[in-house]
């Protein structure tokens, strides 16, 4: 159980990964003690994404600090939609309002606009909930004592492109047939043929391979440089504040700052991140909806 | 013969090259972004569809910074 407490604790002061700064410093006394105990400057590293078991340590169902985020951004996602929707009125109040606020950003700017009003409202559903579920794992990452993205690795930002690339596959098989979605994909109308030689590899390469990585990398780079800015800025500030001696200490004011900017940032790449993917998935299914003109 | 060492970087070089990584994307996302300004400027009437038009492209770009910073990670 101790490895689960310092697991929890902000990644941020404890600099380089969660379990080896965390656990020395636990034993020398209080919360104080452990935010102004380290051995000088740790900067932050790919290692923060790969914390130490929580539970069930060497099984498949190993639980570690990330999976405890997912879990909880889920349970907090479910419960929050699951109050409001049980108490739905025509009249919407505050909460509700809310809510309704981001359901219908979804709707109107993003699979209205992109997929227009008759194509769009079968994907509707699918659309809100890959939204709603992005924003809340991307929002983790300035969460207080979650302090880490839940899309900041890659498994669940694969899993989510996975959904959105077997969507609009299935979509596209479904419309136009097999051989039919082939060929509107792999041979855009409207091109001379001696073009094709050229152009159909790279729409292959696009279609089959391209989208659904860029997709999932795209999300889990942007988390994860984000978790990166703020440790470091976090870690930076420790450092002056607690380690440093003399005026030098005066450049933790300017790293904390920093680190208050980009968390309002990072709250916003999160939003933008999340419209981004959803916009491109819009994208993506339209285009294996489209008919030849 | 003495060899007068100007600069030196210690640490590890990929950093430099990350640097250089961002140059690309960048340069792309400012024209990308600036003529789209200068579309909504000629015409407010289709603001909604080149934003949207314009985020596609953003993604586009960025990615290319971002497996820059991938890339960092991968080959150390």
């Amino acid at each position: 159980m101790l490895n689960f407490a310092v697991a929890i604790a902000p990644m941020a002061s404890s600099g380089d990964g969660s379990g080896a700064s965390g656990s020395e410093g636990s034993e020398s006394g209080g919360i104080w003690g452990w935010l102004t105990h380290s051995n000088g400057f740790h900067a932050p590293s790919i290692l923060d994404f790969f914390p130490d078991a929580v539970f069930f340590e060497g099984t498949v169902f190993e639980i570690n600090r990330i999976i405890l985020i997912r879990l909880a951004a889920a349970f907090v996602l479910i419960a929050i939609f699951g109050i409001v929707a049980q108490r739905a009125r025509v009249v919407p109040r505050r909460g509700q309002a809310l809510v309704e606020i981001l359901l219908d950003f979804v709707r109107i700017q993003v699979a209205e606009e992109v997929m227009g009003k008759e194509r769009a409202r079968r994907f509707v559903p699918f659309l809100t909930t890959l939204f709603l579920a992005i924003v809340f794992f991307n929002l983790t990452g300035v969460v207080p004592l979650l302090n880490l993205a839940a899309t900041s690795l890659i498994g669940l930002p694969i899993v989510m492109a996975l959904w959105v690339y077997l969507m609009y596959l299935g979509v596209g098989i479904q419309h136009h047939g097999f051989w039919g979605y082939l060929k509107a994909s792999l041979f855009p109308p409207g091109v001379p043929w001696y073009i094709y030689p050229l152009l159909t590899p790279v729409e292959a390469l696009q279609v089959f391979l391209l989208r659904p990585a860029t997709l999932a990398l795209r999300l889990t780079a942007n988390m994860m440089a984000g978790h990166l800015l703020l440790a470091l800025c976090f870690a930076a500030t420790q450092y002056f504040f607690f380690e440093a001696s003399g005026a030098i200490a005066g450049v933790g004011a300017l790293s904390l700052t920093a680190a208050i900017a980009f968390t309002l940032f990072e709250v916003f790449v999160a939003l933008l991140q999340a419209y981004v993917f959803i916009m491109l998935s819009a994208v993506y299914l339209n285009m294996a909806l489209e008919d030849e003109h | 013969m003495d060899t007068t060492i100007l600069a030196a970087v210690n640490g590890n070089i990929a950093t430099i090259g990350y640097g250089i990584a961002t140059l690309g994307p960048g340069i792309g996302l400012g024209i990308l972004i600036g003529k789209t300004v200068e579309g909504m400027a000629r015409q407010p009437e289709v603001a909604g569809q080149l934003r949207t038009t314009m985020f596609i492209g953003v993604a586009f770009v960025e990615v290319l910074a971002l497996l820059g910073l991938i890339t960092g990670f991968l080959f150390t």
